[in-house]
């Protein structure tokens, strides 16, 4: 090769790389634009039902009537619902979850260990719309039976369900933080004669408490945002509820099953997208302060 | 109380919660295989559904789901993996990093629901796809990206910092050193981050509710703007939707679902489980 060419095969290398190198910063950057793009288009889509329905009587409003006339879109309802199986499923998961991770990260021996952590992985995968099912077919007529009320689809199912879905992330986020905690700790308190539970209660389980805080955190936001499970086993009534037994309509139930009837560009169709936003938010904003959270307590 | 009585009695509190937690994923695979598995057959997996869906196979929706997945992974693994190299080999530590993993990580907590809000916004009305099998695949692909990000983020990571050095130092430019030096040994990791994706797209209802999913067609999908049937959205439909589906129907599209989802997450497990046993540095 003459030098004339390789001097032009190096230029030819240099621009293809200069482009490739263009193509991965504009690559890296995209999930900034998506998140942005997200919260652009529901509010593209869903501003215009504050036109018909203020902010205050949308976020407020005791009912949900969205095909009667005139139509009436007050989320309050579906706020409770979220609300209460949210509530109801932390009551059960928060404890269990921390009590497996401490179990899984500090007690197991090896093999159980990998055992246990195969079925919570496990566990993660299975699809939604499989627990929902499962959750329907079971769970509902043993509460119908147990409570003797007419429906077995109840809040209550709903959180029972929910508790076992956030599993998967409170154990396995909480289980990082547990093992985490620098082995000096166990050693220090083993060695000032502390049995081992006292060392994992009052040592271990004190130094993780942040990583666990972020884990219950990052799990309820799971319970939020979570679809098609809770649709399917909570009744779908859109009512402010009085006690865990009676049926509930949750935000994301909503949007699911109410978007297929929707005229697109109506209010109910914005009033669609505008509990998308709310919901944007909330799981937004849990994100980002667990974030800040656990980057603070690294940091510290 | 004896402290040694108590620390027995903690751990078997603790290891009850433990089983509390595990137990049930076994039932639901167990009651799931149980009564699915007497409808599982050849004819089951190849027919087309008949008479409004109490009877037939459930072939169209094993389909589509094979097509939107594929589509999915197309969109989301080249985005996703030049997305990681940008985080690992390029960006410095400052704002502009953080703001980006800040992003992978709230992008990881949108809900389903509302990514199938941001699909039908974005891909079925605003760039007039409709709903199709591209405006489902890209709305999956979205929504799988953080999975592919992260993976492949710990896969460049784990790739020693010695490879660049000595490839840079031997003239190589930055490009090439990533390319030939550091992209080959975090192939493995990737593809397991992709596999993992697939088995969450595989499973997903939401997002392709408004996006894609037909409640029933009579024909299979002839080209990639044309609705399809999905699996988790065929077993929403007949366990919610039509009354009168036999449970075998019902839990056998069920056992086929699970099946695929498990078996791209063995996959992935398998993979890892290889390669970090290969792994020589």
């Amino acid at each position: 090769m003459s030098t004339d060419e390789r001097r032009l095969a190096t230029k030819v290398r240099k621009v293809r790389e200069f482009l490739i190198e263009r193509t991965i910063f504009v690559s890296g950057i995209t999930s900034i634009v998506i998140v942005a793009l997200i919260f652009i288009f529901l509010l593209k889509e869903g501003l215009s039902i504050f036109l018909t329905e203020s902010v205050f009587d949308f976020l407020g409003g005791q009912f949900w009537y969205p095909i009667s006339d005139p139509a009436v879109f007050g989320i309050l309802p579906l706020i409770a619902g979220s609300v209460l199986v949210t509530v109801g499923a932390a009551i059960l998961s928060v404890p269990i979850g921390i009590a497996s991770a401490l179990y899984i990260a500090e007690i197991a021996p090896p093999r159980t260990k990998e055992v246990l952590k195969a079925g919570i992985e496990l566990l993660a995968a299975i699809p939604s719309v499989i627990i929902g099912f499962i959750g329907m077919v079971t769970l509902g007529p043993l509460i119908k039976d147990l409570f003797d009320i007419p429906t077995g689809l109840t809040a209550l199912t709903g959180s029972l369900t929910l508790a076992f879905m956030a599993m998967p992330t409170i154990v396995s986020i909480a289980e990082d933080a547990i093992t985490a905690v620098p082995r000096q700790y166990r050693e220090a308190a083993i060695a000032m004669g502390a049995t081992k539970w006292q060392t994992t209660w009052k040592i271990v389980a004190v130094a993780a408490r942040p990583g666990m805080v972020a884990a219950v955190m990052l799990g309820m936001g799971r319970v939020i945002g979570e679809t098609m499970a809770v649709m399917m086993v909570t009744g779908n009534a859109a009512l402010i509820p009085h006690s865990f037994l009676q049926p509930v309509r949750t935000l994301t139930a909503t949007i699911a099953a109410e978007m297929g009837e929707t005229v697109q560009g109506g209010d109910h169709y914005a009033a669609l997208f505008a509990i998308g936003i709310v919901l944007f938010i909330i799981t937004f904003l849990i994100n980002a302060v667990t974030d800040l959270y656990l980057h603070r307590s690294v940091r510290k | 109380m004896n402290v040694r009585t108590e620390q027995k009695l903690a751990f078997s509190v603790l290891f009850l919660c433990t089983v509390l937690v595990v137990l049930p994923v076994l039932v639901i695979l167990g009651i799931i295989v149980v009564k699915g598995g007497s409808a599982l057959n050849w004819g089951f997996l190849t027919a087309m559904p008949r008479a409004g869906m109490t009877a037939g196979g459930i072939m169209p929706a094993i389909l589509g789901t094979l097509y939107l997945v594929m589509g999915a992974v197309l969109f989301a693994v080249p985005l996703g993996v030049l997305s990681a190299i940008y985080l690992v080999e390029y960006s410095r530590e400052g704002r502009i990093s953080r703001l980006i993993k800040l992003a992978i990580v709230n992008l990881a907590g949108v809900p389903s629901v509302v990514y199938g809000l941001f699909g039908l916004g974005v891909f079925v009305v605003f760039l007039g796809m409709g709903a199709s099998i591209l405006s489902g695949s890209l709305t999956l692909g979205i929504m799988i990206l953080p999975v592919i990000i992260t993976a492949s983020r710990e896969a460049l990571e784990s790739v020693p910092r010695s490879f660049r050095v000595v490839s840079l130092s031997l003239g190589a430019s930055r490009w090439q050193t990533i390319r030939y030096a550091v992209l080959p040994h975090a192939i493995p990791g990737i593809l397991t981050g992709t596999i993992l994706g697939l088995g969450r797209a595989a499973g997903e209802t939401a997002p392709i509710l408004f996006t894609v999913a037909a409640f029933y067609l009579p024909k299979l999908p002839q080209s990639m703007f044309d609705q399809t049937m999905a699996l988790p959205y065929h077993l929403y439909v007949i366990s919610t939707q039509v009354p009168g589906v036999p449970e075998n129907i019902r839990f056998g599209t069920a056992l086929v679902l699970l099946l695929l989802v498990l078996t791209l997450n063995l996959a992935a497990i398998l993979l890892r489980y290889r390669f970090r046993k290969r792994k020589r540095w």
